[in-house]
């Protein structure tokens, strides 16, 4: 027995440096592998010693001798459909029937790799680690069947659950030969075979929601829904302005409260906000009525610190001054001074967007159950390894006394990537000896999120007597996500601006993008396409306003800006690096083919040049992010009351090779919905360094009645490398409507969102 | 003590008459499927049934469903195989999820008191119910298919 737990401990060794070798292709990848080889060998091998009978040649796939095959799902599941897709890239490759496969939530644990399930990553980075896990387990199956009948392994054939030896007619399935391949030694990864990818019958089709039955009778659990014996519940008090704490507190009253067991203050946290508890004062209780009251009845003095100056009508100011003067040069062609010097006549506008809060449906809520020195936590989270460092952090104990379980995530568009809530669960559970649930309410998930950052842009391009564009500046200042872990960085990052401003193609001959200046004053962190929805806003917006300004068909300015179909260089594009969402460029080139290719598409579609000549207001606009390009179109009306109505749009998207094609187009959908409040509704805004809105009266979102009669959705077949899907969606919609409702009414919208008070 | 009947059970809690159902229905009884987002009937993830009303449990205090009969997303059916249900997988209207028993209660008394209600019956119904997500299009299908009309007005 205990020869056997060694041995399996070497094979899990083997894998891991597999891994880690093929995943020498990978930039984001090969972190997360570098991390999981950093595993040591003795936990892994602890963790094997409990593992299954059967053939377990990697954590993420498990053949038991009854035949069932269990598949780890390592990523979140928040609406994007992960739960849907990802194991079937092991089934298909392993070859298994998809009636007979598990799939079972990983906790967050590096022998998985990277679980941070934003970034649109996990079919883009996972694609082909996946497969040689599904890889491995076939080739071990097929040895062993091509052992027992004494004939070649390249006779044998691994398809419906079972290997085949077709000549001989011969067959056994997967579970007769489970025992005996989880013997053998665990084939290299370097070496294995990946199967055509004909072979992969279920990748690229419609498949079913596996989570559909459970949650349409409200057994899907999610972050509040864990139910341990004895568990309490905690809502926090925090302070309201990030940086400040509390002064004083008097907790008599809420003490009073009946069902009111504690109040704790929480530690302050210091130095940059990173993913650290905001502090304050929780009140535990039996249930979360007793601690919402409990809470109401604080009494609560704060020192509110130095964001106290923070007012977004004089930060709008800051940073429109900001994009009014030179910034420092990120790319640059030519020479745009001189251009605009020469120009025949210039256009310049300037955007300004709000922050905006994720608002998912499901408030943050994380359970933490701390008991002897350990911490095992249930939490509605986007990255259980990074709640599982914070929590180990928060208690000053090893990580390998934490153990982080993943709930159905519902929605986190980047809030749940951020473990502050999880560390304010473990630190409570430890204070009141008991488990304790911490349940943010809408209005602190209103207040004291890691916000969509504020921004300014100003857009200038120089014309010649043809009307055509000789030069094109783009600024741009926002508060940069690096400051919520740095405080010193106060200028957009190189990986901000790669999120369309370094990336543009752009076949004008005088290029220059600049980073304003624009300090935080609020935790920033990035929400579902993050500062692609700004950049794309501003680019969208202001090629149509170049397209009408010389009397032309907007998607022939788009076609004529973008240039021919080529892979655009730094060279050309005057950068120093095109950041590509950390995959090199060499692997996945920025195709202008492609981005021209949904552009052309959606205007077939949706029956442009007719509609638009028939006066219909149509809008149009583009963008690349996270890979995949993609095109939109909308179309405007005026509803009976004389507002405008968004009736119909059309969402062309070329996102490489998909997996599940349903899940693709559900996400372009609601990348649609999500795009239509960007541009009608949010908006935080801030006085004295607090948030104003509190829940959805004032920070209002999509509703039914607004969502448009239609939405097409056109995925481009194709079988190149995948490129990411439950962001790309958001960006071009904002201003494909805006265009629309310029071309309804001939009013040009520059700041967001429409629908509120001005924001700011 | 408040007596109430949830999805044909009775149950006796000891509450606050104030408590909102919501937090008695989740917390007391143990009934997770309807959902906290708001706290002020702003967004519909908390829609259960009051003797065949939909009301909005995170503001209905629980004094209010004394002696009444409570249906929760849980008792909608017996198998998960209400219309409304069974239309909602068919057309993969969820995405995360959590809305969904909200807005499926909320279509349920529509239809039961509308059995063939138009678009706008339907978005006028369901404008209490926020889906993040950006599920719409596809609910206003499955409510139509389970009324048996054709997925699109």
């Amino acid at each position: 027995m205990v020869a056997r737990v060694a041995d399996v401990s070497m094979r899990r060794r083997s894998f891991l440096q597999g891994l880690g070798l093929v995943a020498g292709g990978l930039t984001l990848g090969l972190l997360d592998e570098a991390e999981a080889l950093a595993a040591p060998p003795a936990k892994a091998g602890a963790k094997a010693a409990g593992a299954p009978e059967g053939l377990s040649p990697n954590p993420f796939v498990h053949v038991s001798p009854a035949g069932e095959v269990v598949v780890v799902c390592q990523r979140s599941e928040m609406g994007q459909g992960v739960r849907s897709s990802l194991h079937v890239v092991i089934a298909d490759e392993l070859g298994a029937d998809l009636a007979r496969v598990r799939v079972v939530q990983a906790e967050g644990d590096k022998k998985y790799g990277d679980q941070n399930t934003d970034g649109s990553r996990s079919v883009r980075n996972d694609w082909v680690k996946l497969r040689q896990m599904g890889a491995m387990a076939r080739t071990q199956l097929v040895a062993v069947a091509a052992t027992r009948w004494r004939v070649p392994a390249t006779e044998c054939v691994a398809r419906d659950h079972a290997v085949w030896h077709d000549r001989s007619k011969r067959t056994l399935g997967f579970g007769e030969l489970a025992v005996d391949a989880g013997k053998l030694r665990v084939p290299d990864v370097k070496k294995i075979q990946l199967r055509p990818r004909s072979e992969l019958r279920h990748v690229g089709t419609e498949l079913p929601l596996r989570d559909g039955p459970d949650i349409v009778t409200g057994r899907g659990q999610f972050g509040a829904d864990v139910k341990l014996p004895g568990m309490l519940v905690a809502v926090v008090e925090r302070p309201p302005v990030v940086g400040g704490k509390v002064a004083t507190f008097d907790a008599t009253k809420a003490l009073a409260v009946k069902g009111v067991r504690k109040v704790v203050e929480l530690p302050t946290p210091q130095g940059a906000p990173a993913f650290q508890p905001r502090g304050g004062v929780a009140v535990i209780a039996d249930h979360t009525w007793a601690a919402m009251r409990g809470r109401a009845a604080l009494s609560i003095t704060w020192d509110h610190g130095p964001n106290e100056i923070y007012d977004s009508d004089a930060y709008r100011e800051q940073i429109l001054s900001s994009v009014r003067a030179p910034g420092q040069v990120m790319r640059k062609v030519g020479d745009v001074d001189k251009a605009f010097a020469e120009a025949a006549r210039t256009l310049e506008a300037e955007y300004y967007l709000p922050h905006l809060a994720h608002a998912a449906m499901e408030p943050p809520a994380a359970l933490a159950s701390f008991k002897d020195g350990a911490c095992e936590v249930w939490a509605t989270t986007q990255n259980p390894q990074a709640a599982r460092t914070e929590v180990a952090r928060a208690l000053g104990i090893g990580e390998d006394k934490v153990k982080v379980n993943v709930t159905l995530v519902g929605g986190g568009f980047g809030r749940k990537s951020k473990a502050d809530f999880v560390s304010e669960a473990a630190l409570l559970s430890r204070e009141a000896q008991a488990p304790v649930r911490v349940q943010w309410t809408r209005e602190d998930d209103i207040r004291h999120d890691y916000f969509h950052t504020v921004s300014a842009q100003s857009l200038k391009v120089a014309l010649d007597k043809d009307g055509k564009v000789t030069a094109w500046r783009h600024r741009t200042a926002f508060p940069p996500i690096p400051s919520t872990f740095d405080a010193t960085q106060k200028r957009p990052s190189e990986g901000e601006l790669g999120q369309g401003v370094l990336d543009l193609p752009l076949a004008i001959p005088n290029v220059q993008a600049e980073a304003g200046e624009a300090p935080a004053h609020v935790r920033i962190g990035w929400l579902r396409s993050v500062c692609n929805i700004f950049h794309g806003f501003a680019i969208g917006t202001f090629v149509d306003e170049v397209a009408h300004a010389r009397g032309q068909d907007p998607r022939a300015t788009w076609l004529d800006i973008l240039g021919p179909a080529r892979n655009l260089t730094p060279e050309e594009a005057g950068v120093k690096k095109i950041p590509n969402y950390g995959t090199p460029i060499a692997d996945h080139p920025v195709e202008v083919g492609g981005l021209r290719n949904v552009i052309e598409k959606v205007t077939e579609l949706s029956g442009w040049e007719a509609k638009r000549k028939a006066g219909q207001a149509l809008g149009l606009s583009a963008h690349r992010s996270f890979l995949t390009s993609v095109a939109v179109v909308a179309s405007a009306k005026r509803g009976k009351d004389g507002k405008p109505v968004i009736d119909e749009v059309w969402i062309v998207a070329d996102a490489g090779l998909i997996v599940n094609a349903e899940r693709v187009r559900s996400q372009l959908e609601g990348a649609v919905i999500f795009g239509m409040s960007v541009l009608f509704h949010g908006a935080i805004t801030m006085r004295k360094g607090a948030v104003e809105q509190t829940n959805f009266r004032d920070y209002p979102v999509m509703r039914i009645g607004e969502a448009p009669r239609r939405i097409h959705v056109h995925v481009v077949p194709s079988e190149a490398r995948p490129g990411g899907v439950g962001e790309p969606g958001v960006p071009p919609v904002a201003p494909a409507i805006a265009n629309a409702l310029f071309a309804l009414d001939g009013t040009r919208h520059r700041q967001l969102p429409l629908s509120a008070k001005r924001p700011g | 003590m408040i007596a109430l009947r949830v999805n044909g059970t009775e149950h006796t809690v000891d509450a606050d008459p104030d408590m909102p159902l919501l937090w008695v229905v989740r917390d007391l009884i143990g009934l997770t499927g309807t959902k906290y987002g708001c706290g002020e009937a702003l967004c519909g993830a908390c829609v259960v049934h009051l003797d065949g009303e939909a009301v909005r449990a995170c503001v209905t205090p629980i004094s209010k469903a004394a002696g009444r009969s409570v249906t929760t997303i849980e008792g909608l059916s017996k198998d998960g195989n209400h219309p409304l249900q069974k239309a909602w997988v068919e057309l993969g209207v969820p995405q995360c999820g959590y809305c969904q028993s909200g807005q499926i209660m909320s279509a349920a008394a529509l239809l039961a008191k509308k059995p063939k209600p138009t678009n706008a019956e339907i978005d006028t119904s369901l404008a209490g119910n926020i889906c993040r997500c950006g599920t719409y299009t596809r609910i206003r299908a499955a409510v139509r298919v389970a009324a048996g009309l054709p997925k699109e007005e």
